[in-house]
């Protein structure tokens, strides 16, 4: 059991709190983790920058790199307008930057790791897009999935496509940061693993067991690379996203 | 998907898949939507606002410190123009005043020098007329000695003295012979 790659993105009830029409509300390891990510955001942001110090300190330092960074990202795809949604995007960036990399604690629970976190965080977005893009520019919204300059004799095809991609967007969006930190996570359980069933095999197992420790603390690495990568790319997949519904003519 | 379980939690080792257990859906998207929503107040109403506030000061505090640094760069290099034109000034002055001086001692030495050149002029013309006198006075007196020496030197040699105007023209032609 201890082995079980899987075990680690078990959900278990803390505190069950209620049910609501069949279904059951629990204060779960993964609302745990979810609270911890709101403290850790909030102590950097909140905490760090109480004195507002002109010439920073470490945390506040780290802070301000943040915030300038997120904000330039979203100058730069969703343009001066994108600005409106910065703190929806820099919530986004931080709250999964924080779910990814707490995650890598060992025996800390990735509350990316599940499915439907990282599906309501795009249907979020997906769901803003739709509604901020309707609402900004009414019909014209749709022109989004009408290129300009294509042939009118394969156009049918092109907005047939285009609305496609538009729908499978938030499954793409989801997916992508689930499947990386779930894969990630059992890969690194998976050479975990083989370090404690070689170490049972007597001395030349210890020995043997070398290799799967080196591969678990080079994996260990390219976790972290990972961690900070995927949520940097769902950060900016969301500005361009937001793009689209601020500048749907393309 | 896999089929909701009937359990809350699904037993270790159990074959099914923890992120697809729907049973564990809406305590998720419960505490999601409160935390991300309590985050996301937090981080709009608080600490971007915040933030923005303290790079906002920040740069117009380095903004403010520039225009400082430039106005005292203005206002040193106007005083420095200043020391530099007053000291030119000074150098010029001392220039003037050194050559005025130097002129004005040069014409009192080249007076000095003229007067005294003058007096000595004189001095050694009068020398000169003194000199001229008293020489005119002598030759004048060496005819009346030689005569006289004369008619001692015949009235010893021949025992009686000479006639003076013989002794007076035997002098003159000697002394006319002797040029």
């Amino acid at each position: 059991m201890q082995i079980d790659p899987i075990h680690q993105f078990q959900i278990t009830n803390l505190i069950p709190i209620a049910s609501v029409g069949g279904h059951e509300i629990a204060f779960t390891n993964s609302a745990l983790y979810m609270m911890i990510i709101v403290a850790a955001v909030s102590a950097l942001f909140i905490g760090a920058t109480t004195r507002r110090a002109v010439v920073p300190g470490r945390l506040q330092s780290i802070a301000e790199v943040f915030y300038e960074f997120v904000a330039k990202t979203v100058r730069d795809s969703a343009g001066t307008e994108g600005m409106k949604f910065f703190p929806f995007v820099f919530t986004l960036f931080m709250f999964v930057l924080f779910a990814n990399v707490i995650g890598l604690i060992p025996y800390s629970f990735t509350v990316t790791s599940q499915l439907i976190i990282t599906v309501m965080l795009a249907l979020t977005v997906f769901f803003l897009v739709v509604g901020y893009g309707f609402w900004r520019h009414g019909l014209h919204f749709l022109n989004l999935f009408v290129p300009k300059g294509v042939p009118i004799y394969i156009l049918p095809a092109i907005v047939v496509i285009e609305v496609l991609s538009f729908l499978t967007r938030p499954v793409s969006h989801s997916v992508r940061l689930f499947a990386n930190m779930l894969a990630g996570h059992i890969t690194l359980q998976v050479f975990a693993g083989f370090i404690i069933m070689l170490a049972g095999f007597g001395v030349i197992g210890m020995f043997g067991a070398a290799l799967p420790l080196f591969m678990v603390v080079t994996l260990s690495a390219l976790e972290l690379l990972v961690a900070v990568l995927q949520a940097y790319v769902f950060a900016i997949l969301t500005c361009i996203y937001l793009n689209d519904a601020i500048h749907p003519g393309h | 998907m896999a089929e909701p379980s009937t359990q809350t939690q699904a037993p270790a080792g159990q074959t099914s898949f923890p992120p697809f257990e729907t049973q564990n859906f809406p305590s998720q998207i419960f505490w999601l939507v409160l935390t991300f929503a309590l985050l996301f107040v937090l981080m709009w109403r608080v600490a971007l606002p915040r933030i923005g506030s303290i790079l906002a000061e920040r740069s117009k505090r380095i903004a403010d410190d520039l225009t400082a640094a430039q106005s005292f760069k203005e206002k040193s290099e106007a005083a420095n123009a200043a020391y530099e034109k007053s000291l030119t000034d000074a150098r010029a002055r001392a220039q003037s005043i050194a050559s005025a001086t130097h002129a004005r001692q040069a014409a009192e030495a080249e007076a000095t020098n003229k007067r005294l050149e003058a007096e000595l002029h004189e001095r050694l013309a009068a020398a000169e007329r003194s000199i001229a006198a008293t020489r005119t006075a002598a030759m004048g007196n060496v005819g009346t000695i030689a005569s006289d020496t004369a008619s001692a030197l015949v009235e010893r040699l021949i025992g009686k003295a000479p006639a003076d105007h013989e002794v007076a023209n035997a002098v003159g032609d000697a002394l006319k012979r002797r040029g």
